[in-house]
């Protein structure tokens, strides 16, 4: 998908064409750049949520730095593809993102949560370039990605709309409805990730309300399913490339993921779900991801 | 007693107590109970703590079925999912029947601070108010939090208890006596009257004290039962100070100034001046920085003050 936009007002950026060219390698190096980023900027605003960051870093990183089409430099370009973060206290991963394709500054990272900032404690679509849905209140981004998909078939335009869902997420009533919605509508430019990381903010999702067997589930809401090692970018990259082959149904990558992924202290560990890490564990985590 | 608390610390402690004394009460929450504070029911009495999951309409309308079957149900979520996304299933498996279930809702307003516009309830006391049958508590600090809680559940029919996360300063008294219904005079005074609920209590107290050295007495009224309204409260506070104002912690449309403004506009015409958000969401910030920023502060109510002494 590295090829020029079809139509547009704006052409694409050179930066994020040159993004596009990231080898395996570079994109791995570019997922714990994210991450690093997460923890820095968590750790300057000392609240947040570093758990769910961590385990979507992969996800994010394939989207933005090999699949979509965007332009950093015109965040509304209407052909760009669009990414929806459903799970909206995942705010921090989706900022590095932005940051590291060119909507604003790295530096910028730092202001996370301080009165002034454009970067809110959960996804603003007024505020943030790049930051397609206002989140925070689960469950409402795949509803919103169908209205965004049921756009882009009336104005005839070939964008896709990706979705990240947490799998605590996958509890709320409205996820079910938005899910047999977009197999009702035939939504083929669709493609939801759970990050399935298997905890929740009160503890394990099985024992909080279990949700398996959950490719099965979305499977009789008439989805086409695909289940990776959500680490791997070699498998999200597949999956990805492979949905795109899916015709006149919806696609979701069920994404094997370990909460608060690449810091050995945070991994499974639901006190990181809504906790930072400060003082002699903050450098204990940079220097994991170092 | 320690001077700071949060609300919801004191909920937990008091739902245990309760579930220690009276086999009725019931807990459900929806994945947040180490935020609510309903974990230490959850841990002294699981059988009867039902984790409902990310799941809060179906929590509500479960609590209903709870509550219809003899059980006296909590359910708690923070406030902007318990009073928004669940308004239609309070309004119609809760309010409608009459049921006995307490809706006790944490993080509410905008001092949840950094987690943003998204988590700030500031809209939950116009809805909640809004539903006939529904007494409506929004308790000024951990000592009546807990009081409020062991009220709620020795009455009938739905209630909505109105919490806070951050701790707050303890200014009620160990021998304080929370009615429901009944208002509280904190401090007397003739000059004006600052009704205030929620955390702005503190704050109203706080300007008073700033007024007292300039010879200005308010009165500090603490409305911690927002439904049903100590009307007679407001007269008098109406007919013997002759200036009103309100401040709370949430929108100025349908909440505590535009409650106490009718009461007041059909009983006893005095000046009034509003202190609460004005048609805004707020952003990420400190709490007190909010506060600040968003005209919810002590400095705030006594501007207002010396405005209302002024039209006289
Ligand atoms: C409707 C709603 N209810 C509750 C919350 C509070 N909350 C924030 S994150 C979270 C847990 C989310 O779990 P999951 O979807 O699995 O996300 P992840 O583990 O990937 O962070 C909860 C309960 C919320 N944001 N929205």
């Amino acid at each position: 998908m590295a090829s020029a936009p079809v139509s547009g007002t704006a052409p694409e950026s050179p930066s994020s064409a040159r993004l596009k060219g990231l080898t395996l390698e570079e994109m791995k190096a570019m997922a714990r750049k994210l991450r690093r980023h997460v923890i820095t900027m968590l750790g300057a605003a000392g609240s947040g949520h570093p758990g769910g960051s961590l385990s979507a870093a992969e996800i994010l990183t394939v989207l933005y730095f090999k699949e979509m089409r965007y332009n950093a430099a015109d965040p509304n370009w209407p052909e760009r593809d669009r990414f929806v973060l459903s799970k909206g206290h995942a705010a921090p991963i989706l900022y590095a993102a932005l940051a590291e394709s060119g909507y604003f500054p790295v530096e910028e990272l730092s202001t996370l949560r301080k009165l002034g900032s454009r970067l809110q404690g959960h996804a603003d679509r007024t505020l943030t370039p790049g930051v397609e849905m206002s989140s925070g209140s689960l469950g409402q981004g795949l509803s919103f990605s169908i209205g965004v998909a049921l756009a882009a078939r009336l104005d005839s335009r070939p964008y896709r709309i990706y979705v990240l869902l947490g799998d605590g997420e996958c509890q709320e009533g409205q996820v079910w409805e938005a899910a047999m919605a977009a197999a009702h509508f035939k939504l083929d430019n669709v493609v939801a990730f759970v990050d399935h990381n298997g905890l929740q903010l009160d503890g394990r999702t099985r024992d909080i309300m279990n949700i398996e067997p959950l490719s099965d589930k979305w499977r009789a809401f008439g989805w086409h399913v695909f289940e990776v090692d959500g680490h791997d970018l070699a498998e999200l990259s597949k999956a990805l490339e492979k949905a795109r082959g899916v015709k006149v149904q919806p696609s979701v990558i069920i994404a094997h993921t370990v909460k608060g992924k690449g810091v050995s202290f945070m991994e499974n560990n639901v006190e990181y779900h809504g906790k930072v890490p400060s003082g002699e564990d903050l450098e204990r985590a940079l220097k994991e991801l170092a | 007693m320690p001077v700071e608390m949060s609300t919801r610390e004191a909920y937990g402690r008091a739902l245990v107590e309760l579930g220690r004394t009276n086999d009725k009460v019931v807990v459900l929450d929806a994945d947040l109970s180490r935020s609510t504070m309903t974990s230490y029911f959850a841990k002294e009495f699981p059988q009867r703590f039902f984790q409902c999951g990310l799941a809060e309409q179906n929590m509500m309308s479960i609590a209903a079925g709870l509550a219809a079957s003899g059980k006296t149900a909590f359910a708690s979520t923070f406030a902007v999912f318990a009073a928004g996304r669940c308004f239609d299933q309070l309004r119609m498996s809760i309010a409608q029947p009459r049921l006995n279930v307490k809706i006790v809702a944490t993080h509410s307003g905008i001092s949840v601070g950094e987690d943003g516009a998204s988590h700030h309830a500031i809209e939950d006391l116009s809805l909640m108010c809004s539903l006939p049958g529904f007494t409506v508590l929004v308790p000024a600090d951990g000592v009546e939090a807990g009081l409020a809680v062991i009220a709620a559940a020795s009455m009938e029919g739905p209630v909505y208890i109105r919490l806070g996360r951050p701790k707050v300063c303890v200014i009620c008294d160990v021998d304080y006596r929370f009615t429901v219904g009944k208002a509280v005079t904190m401090r007397p005074g003739k000059d004006a009257a600052i009704i205030a609920t929620g955390i702005m209590v503190w704050e109203a107290w706080q300007a008073a004290d700033k007024l007292a050295r300039e010879g200005i007495e308010c009165r500090v009224i603490n409305m911690s039962t927002m439904k049903p309204l100590d009307e007679e409260a407001i007269v008098k506070a109406a007919a013997e100070t002759g200036a009103i104002v309100t401040a709370e912690e949430h929108l100025e449309h349908g909440g505590l100034g535009s409650m106490v403004a009718q009461v007041v506009m059909r009983n006893r015409p005095v000046p009034m001046d509003s202190i609460a958000l004005k048609d805004v969401y707020a952003k990420s910030g400190k709490p007190e920085e909010l506060l600040q920023r968003y005209g919810l502060s002590a400095r705030h109510i006594e501007e207002a003050v010396r405005g209302v002494l002024r039209r006289k």
